[in-house]
């Protein structure tokens, strides 16, 4: 047994206090990259393993002069109601991620490129990624200034495993077979199968840590950011700067009044009237608005979110590889991309990994819109001149106008497709999957192994076509027990080729997160986890009044 | 008032808490029979079956309806309104951030409303018929007409987009100056207007003619009675029974049925409260603002049958 240290993947916590530190003091992007140099950070792919800090430097080229501190914001999400929680087991909606962001820290977080990197734990080990080591970072203390300790880890992750607790990841956290303290600021993790991925895991906002004991969520108590200065379920929450933040120098923002207003075009109101500083879920029909304001830009942020065309594979015509192989040829990305999306979108490649995230396999050829392909592996699988209905539904975003798009190619491969709109109400649970042909949705989920685990494995059970792969399945328990980054790479990279070739599932296009930003607001980037730059932008961006 | 008028008070209100009792029995019923309840509401769609177990036994889920019915009627009457379901808090709590807000937009929009609203029916019953009641006419029908959510969004659309005087969003707790009150609740004030104002003085026009048209009043006329002492002195007072009845209807829609103008200008009101509460299916929190509004209504209505009655001297003394 050997201990695998995955500080190759992860900058340590010290280094990026050091950084903070030195951005502080005014260090320039030189210095700071020489700094982590020195620290033996192998750079792989330099942008990727620096988060936080790193995102910081990015912006610093945009906007000479680091972030200025001061200043308060208000910010509208897009759905809020008495459900609104703070206690982070529960977060259920963008708006609850947001704000448990504000108050919380996770033991890891997500960069741009959702890497995790280290947050309140100061290294992680494993052996042979089943055993796991956490060593928190020491200085921390919570709002009520309670001193961070292995006791309030182990809390905050075993509650979950409670029915009561009502845990939204109750079912991702069945494979944490012990978790106990091993010394103040130790905590041991046993798998009962190993899962290279475990760092990701604890980065997802349902995982965020609060202090041992915890009955009373509605107080916000973490070691975030920012405190609660008030917060109404359904109304809203203002959230005043945390001064002994353990991260020197932030947050920037001395105070963020986070409401919600459901109504899209109200919300761009809301915005373009100056009553709100930042809003996401911008249709892309309102951009054109933003755009001709001078005091505001849009934020096309590219996600992990996709509408998908599902063909059954356990029923005709799905069962034939060629009619699959033909459907997936009948999809024009580029139109989709441009009339359904007004090019707020990327291109997809049948396989549920967007361009720009980790592993994504940018070897694989894309497949191409071919409508005389498809005519001739229609003719060869004796389809030619079929008729088919094609289930839509305004629950999947995008579905129904993807669907008429279809339509219209496949009649040019003699095709016949019967566009069947469905409504939103009760679509999740009697419609989808149950058609030869139908459309999914799936939002961004945190790594390639849940992913694939929870969409593609043959036994999954939102295994959308019905796909069934014994190499594709094999692929995936040697991956998540490999812990060499560069063999797992290899490994999704075969299995988002496999998925590409022969899964039932096309994915047209990745949609992007629009978000619309006040020009004064410095800092503000993207993170393919979703909007308000994976819900994390509180501790990152400051008001330049 | 008279003991004829207290009889009437006593019986009403007897009557009221008898419809109370009713309304909140089928409310009961009606949320019951909604698919789904609180616990797998909570819990979304990734829940486990013995999570949504547990947290229906926690929540007493797990009893006959009648049995949580009577429960809730129990508490009621000692003065517990519940607990909400969705996030622990008691609903009396949850009631008392909305309830000011929602009452506050209904006074400023019965303070506006109503006078404009007697001022426009009065003046279309004196010129029946005329240039001015066929422009009123016309203009309040429209009024009805358009929806308000339209109303709404254009008139965010101009004064806030636009040309930047108003406020998009009303937000009631910031308000430290009657001219940032004013900028505040300008829009929503001005939207529910366009709705209610058009209803109130087409009323309040038939109730005049209906006056107008009587013979005393021809009487009155022929005795030379100049027209505006004859509408103010003479009809109006027998037209209040109708006018109030009419005012009394478009309140109690400004108490529970504003949900549109709630949720354009984010305004945390009582309606999107309800409405939250019916998703979550926080049953509490659903009978507690029903019986708010059934109340308001109830209340209401009695206030204007006494409106009428004590401004009618033959019923006043029957």
């Amino acid at each position: 047994m050997t201990d695998n240290k995955i500080d190759s993947q992860l900058i340590s916590g010290q280094d990026s206090l050091r950084v903070f530190e030195g951005l502080n003091r005014g260090m320039s992007r030189r210095n700071a990259l020489q700094m982590l140099g020195v620290a033996g950070v192998a750079a792989v792919g330099a942008g990727s393993l620096f988060g936080a800090a790193g995102k910081l430097f990015a912006e610093e080229a945009a906007a000479p002069g680091k972030g200025k501190p001061g200043g308060r914001i208000r910010v509208a999400g897009m759905s809020s109601s008495t459900a609104d929680t703070l206690d982070p087991a529960k977060g259920a909606l963008s708006t609850d991620y947001v704000r448990h962001f504000m108050f919380y820290n996770g033991l890891t977080r997500f960069d741009m490129h959702l890497v995790p990197q280290l947050e309140l734990a100061e290294r992680i080990d494993n052996t042979d990624a089943t055993l796991w080591t956490i060593t928190l970072r020491k200085d921390v203390t919570f709002h009520n200034g309670k001193t961070l300790s292995a006791a309030d880890v182990v809390f905050s992750l075993l509650r979950h495993k409670d029915p009561l607790t009502g845990s939204k990841v109750m079912p991702l956290m069945e494979q944490f077979a012990e978790i106990k303290a091993t010394g103040t600021n130790e905590v041991q993790i046993r798998l009962s199968a190993p899962n290279a991925e475990l760092p990701s895991i604890l980065a997802v906002s349902h995982l965020l840590i609060v202090p041992e004991g915890t009955t009373d969520f509605n107080q916000g108590i973490g070691t975030g950011p920012f405190k609660v200065k008030e917060f109404k379920p359904g109304v809203r929450s203002i959230a005043a700067r945390n001064t002994s933040y353990w991260k020197p120098g932030l947050p920037y923002l001395d105070e963020i009044e986070f409401i919600a207003i459901a109504d899209e075009p109200s919300r761009v109101n809301a915005l373009l009237s100056g009553d709100v500083h930042m809003i996401n879920e911008v249709n892309p029909r309102s951009t054109t608005r933003i755009k001709a304001s001078a005091k505001h830009r849009v934020v096309d942020a590219p996600s992990g979110n996709y509408t998908d065309l599902i063909i059954r594979q356990d029923q005709m015509p799905g069962k034939s590889a060629e009619f699959t192989q033909a459907m997936k040829h009948l999809m024009d990305r580029e139109q989709i991309k441009s009339a359904v999306f007004r090019g707020f979108a990327v291109v997809g490649n049948d396989h549920p990994i967007a361009p720009g995230s980790r592993y994504y396999n940018a070897d694989l050829p894309q497949t191409v819109y071919d409508p005389e392909k498809a005519r001739f592996l229609l003719k060869k699988a004796g389809m030619e001149s079929i008729s088919m209905p094609l289930v839509a539904s305004p629950a999947a975003t995008g579905s129904v106008d993807i669907a008429v798009l279809l339509q219209q190619s496949a009649k040019q491969a003699g095709l016949k497709l019967d566009v069947n709109r469905l409504p939103s109400d009760g679509y999740w649970s009697n419609h989808w999957m149950k058609h030869p042909l139908s459309f999914g949705n799936i939002n961004p989920r945190p790594n390639a192994d849940v992913m694939f685990s929870q969409f593609f494995q043959s036994k999954a059970p939102w295994n959308e076509s019905g796909w069934q792969n014994d190499q594709f399945d094999q692929l995936l328990m040697l991956a998540r027990g490999e812990t060499d980054d560069a063999k797992r790479s290899k490994m999704y990279a075969d299995m988002q080729t496999l998925v590409h070739d022969h899964s039932g599932i096309g994915v047209p296009v990745f949609i992007s997160n629009i978000d619309g930003v006040d020009q004064r607001i410095k800092g503000y980037g993207s993170n393919p986890l979703g909007g308000f730059m994976g819900y994390m932008f509180a501790e990152q961006v400051w008001l330049d009044a | 008032m008279n003991s004829n008028t207290l009889w009437l008070v006593g019986r009403r209100l007897g009557a009221a808490i008898v419809t109370l009792l009713i309304v909140s029995m089928v409310v009961f019923a009606i949320t019951a029979v909604l698919p789904g309840d609180a616990a797998q509401q909570s819990l979304g769609q990734f829940a486990t079956p013995e999570q949504v177990a547990a947290l229906r036994l926690k929540l007493g889920l797990d009893q006959p309806g009648v049995l949580r019915y009577l429960h809730w009627l129990m508490n009621l009457l000692s003065g517990d309104m519940g607990q909400s379901v969705s996030n622990a808090m008691p609903v009396s709590e949850l009631m008392a951030g909305r309830v000011p807000n929602t009452l506050m937009l209904a006074a400023a929009t019965a303070l506006v409303s109503v006078p404009v609203a007697l001022i426009l029916g009065i003046g279309s019953a004196m010129g029946r018929g005329g240039r001015i009641d066929s422009f009123l006419s016309f203009f309040t029908l429209a009024m009805v007409a358009v929806p308000e959510f339209l109303v709404a969004t254009l008139a965010v659309l101009i004064f806030a987009v636009n040309l930047g005087w108003l406020s998009a969003l009303s937000y009631a707790s910031d308000i430290t100056s009657p001219w940032q009150f004013m900028r505040t609740y300008a829009l929503p004030v001005m939207t529910l207007c366009c709705v209610i104002v058009a209803q109130m003085a087409r009323m309040t026009r038939a109730a005049v003619i209906d006056q107008l048209d009587s013979p005393y009043v021809e009487m009155a006329r022929l005795k030379g009675v100049s027209p505006m002492r004859i509408v103010l002195r003479h009809a109006l007072p027998n037209a209040i029974g109708p006018i109030a009845n009419a005012i009394a209807l478009s309140l109690s829609y400004l108490l529970g049925g504003v949900v549109i103008v709630e949720t354009i200008f984010n305004y945390p009101g009582i309606a999107s409260l309800m409405v939250d509460a019916v998703t979550n299916r926080d049953m509490a929190l659903v009978q507690a603002c029903t019986m708010l509004f059934c109340t308001a209504y109830l209340g209401l209505v009695l206030i204007a049958d006494l409106c009428a009655i004590l401004s009618n001297p033959r019923l006043r003394n029957q």
